[in-house]
């Protein structure tokens, strides 16, 4: 099949759906002449025009707030923000508008945005541009959260995000979009809060998203040679919960080490580890673990970033404890 | 040009200073020396030099992603600056900000800002502070036509309004925000305007010319000090380089780039001070062969230096240690 980067998968989905939907439509800084700070949004305004790719001024509070009215108006906005940290510029609109629009005026009114956002750790740009936000969401009943690990999901997840009627925050990690992988050309979609098992195993799950879940790829290969079989469950959507694959997984291993690149405390991955300790308590053998990034602000120095980050070593030394405890 | 020689030849010599940091930071960048991201303020020195030169030791300033010229202009170290770039334990934030945090609070500079605008209501609350404290400092924030589009430029100035706080805030117009021109983003021709709706005076002033921001700033920063309230100084400017290293700069003509090389303000300066005789030619080699040995040794010293230990990555999160086990 024909090969595409997550980048440019991405690009596609958006075209695809720009194409098959006028309600469609692209605003951020930079996405429309320059095609996005990281080129993801290129061809679109050529394609499309002004009208449909718009170029903002520097306020993400105005974007978001902006692509919720459009929202509400009946088109279908898919905003970009640069770079997850700055979300926070416009937190106040996906919080209180957003996530609660259908909900409090009984389901009158949809709220189909998407906001795409690159995010993550991992080429020295310090703490304002490596944050990984999911965890920043969680707390907030009515988003969806989606994050993809390969390009055909990046492009299935967004097609089926544009498609949804609820409002949608799409993570793209920065260290993926030029990974290759296999892309369908036609439009399709990968069903919204469906994990995938990336890799079977009996003796332990590894569950994580993104990047991460080639961390825990590269870990299952290594304790794999040590013949302890690890399965690997790549998330997909961090919300809404596929509790289903979790469940199965773990009535199979009873032992879960969970990966994510966010800090421990208060981590997404903390509430994975409560819906299972709740409802799959008589089937784990040991205590659950996660392997995060530390408490802390990522820091610029590439030795002090990599020593924030999760590492393959650590996902390894969990698993093993978990397995003979 | 009715001042002293020393103090012009001051000015240049700070504008020198940075542009010099610069070329060696751009340099080492493309070498692949220096990781992360680096935004230069080449064309732009006029501007934090000419205004910090009329700025006391204790005022306060905040800086920006761009904010190499900001540190040098209020007397930073540069050999820390260049460690800092280096990610090394002797650099300002040791080896955890980078270049786009590089502030030095000892010497008045409350914070370089990643998150463009971060920086506005920072200098709002220390001119409140300066208010309550009774002290006569003042307090500039510098920040680009970009940040004069979001929510923190409008929520500051009217905040320093009502209170008249002591805040000069400074513009740097340079015709860009990352790739998008003001032009196409900015919904006035100039940014001083703007201070109109919120009751303060706003002039627009050339960029590039430090005797003017020079003279401007002494006026509004006399003004501020002796409780006369914020104002708005809009610098305009070019900026010479792309918006960060390795920039491709496909957003803009490279004959649009050239012309304004043309004005750039070093060379305007040293026009106008050759002219009066207030600089010769062993003079100025002089200025630019001291700033570059100053780099190089900065260069030498940040090599030097340690890098950080793993642990350094948990360190100062708060004040004394709370006894947290990581
Ligand atoms: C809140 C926020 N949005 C977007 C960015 C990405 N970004 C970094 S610098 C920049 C342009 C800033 O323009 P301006 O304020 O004019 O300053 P200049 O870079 O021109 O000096 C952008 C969009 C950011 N750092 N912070």
């Amino acid at each position: 099949m024909r090969k595409l980067s997550f980048g440019k998968a991405i690009n596609e989905a958006l075209d695809q759906e720009m194409e098959r939907d006028e309600k469609v439509f692209v605003l951020g800084e930079d996405v429309a002449k320059m095609g996005g700070d990281f080129g993801i949004t290129r061809g679109l305004w050529k394609k499309y025009g002004d009208k449909r790719v718009k170029d903002t001024p520097l306020s993400e509070a105005a974007i978001l707030g902006i692509a919720n009215g459009a929202a509400m108006a009946g088109l279908r906005p898919v905003a970009e923000i640069m770079f997850a940290d700055f979300i926070t510029e416009g937190y106040d609109q996906l919080v209180n508008n957003s996530a609660k629009i259908h909900f409090m005026f009984n389901g009158t009114v949809t709220c189909p945005l998407v906001v795409r956002t690159a995010n993550g750790a991992g080429f020295h740009a310090a703490y304002h541009h490596s944050q990984t936000p999911e965890a920043w969401f969680l707390n907030v009943p009515g988003l969806y959260i989606v994050a993809p690990s390969t390009p055909y999901e990046a492009k299935g997840l967004l097609i089926a995000s544009i498609r949804d009627d609820n409002p949608v925050i799409f993570l793209e990690h920065k260290l993926l979009y030029e990974m290759e992988g296999e892309v369908p050309e036609e439009p399709y979609m990968v069903e919204l809060g469906k994990a995938r098992v990336r890799k079977e195993g009996k003796d332990a799950t590894l569950i994580a998203s993104q990047r991460m879940v080639y961390l825990a790829l590269e870990a299952a290969e290594e304790l794999s040679k040590e013949d302890i079989q690890v399965e690997v469950i790549d998330l997909r959507t961090l919300f809404p919960l596929d509790k289903d694959a979790i469940f199965d997984s773990v009535a199979k291993t009873g032992r879960v080490v969970l990966v994510n690149e966010a800090p421990k405390t208060g981590n997404y991955v903390n509430e994975i580890s409560q819906t299972i300790n709740e409802e799959m308590f008589e089937f784990l053998k040991a205590p659950i673990k996660r392997v995060t990034g530390l408490d802390a602000p990522t820091a610029f120095a590439p030795k002090l970033e990599e020593y924030y980050l999760p590492h393959k070593e650590d996902i390894i030394r969990e698993v093993k404890e978990i397995v003979e405890y | 040009m009715s001042y002293p020689k020393d103090f012009l030849l001051n000015l240049y010599k700070t504008m020198v200073r940075i542009r010099n940091f610069e070329i060696m930071a751009e340099k080492l960048f493309l070498e692949g020396e220096l990781p992360g991201f680096i935004h230069l303020y080449i064309g732009e020195e006029a501007i934090a030099t000419g205004v910090i030169a009329d700025l006391r030791k204790d005022d306060f300033i905040t800086s920006t992603h761009r904010g190499h010229g900001h540190m040098i202009a209020k007397g930073a170290n540069i050999n820390r600056m260049m460690a800092e770039l280096y990610g090394r334990t002797t650099g300002y934030c040791k080896g955890k900000g980078g270049s786009m945090h590089i502030a030095d609070f000892s010497i008045g500079v409350l914070g370089a800002n990643g998150v463009v605008g971060g920086g506005l209501p920072i200098a709002v609350g220390a001119g409140l502070g300066i208010k309550m404290k009774k002290t006569d400092q003042v307090v500039v924030a510098f920040f680009g036509d970009g940040a004069s589009n979001t929510g923190a430029f409008h929520e500051s100035l009217n905040f320093a309004s009502i209170y008249k706080l002591p805040v000069i805030f400074v513009v740097e117009n340079n015709k860009f925000a990352s790739t998008a021109t003001t032009k196409e983003t900015t919904s006035i021709e100039n940014i001083s305007d703007r201070a109109v709706g919120y009751g303060i005076p706003g002039i627009t002033i050339d960029g590039n010319d430090v005797i003017t921001i020079y003279e401007t700033a002494k006026e509004m920063i006399k003004r501020a000090r002796e409780d006369g309230g914020p104002s708005l100084i809009e610098a305009k400017t070019y900026r010479i380089k792309g918006h960060f290293v390795g920039d491709p700069e496909l957003y803009r003509d490279k004959k649009e780039v050239e012309e304004f090389w043309l004005n750039e303000p070093i060379r305007k300066f040293e026009k106008k001070l050759v002219e009066e005789k207030m600089l010769n030619e062993t003079e100025k080699r002089k200025i630019w062969e001291d700033a570059q040995k100053e780099i190089e040794e900065a260069v030498t010293f940040a090599k030097e230096s340690p890098v950080p230990n793993n642990e350094d990555a948990l360190t100062d999160l708060f004040v004394n240690d709370s006894g947290y086990d990581y």
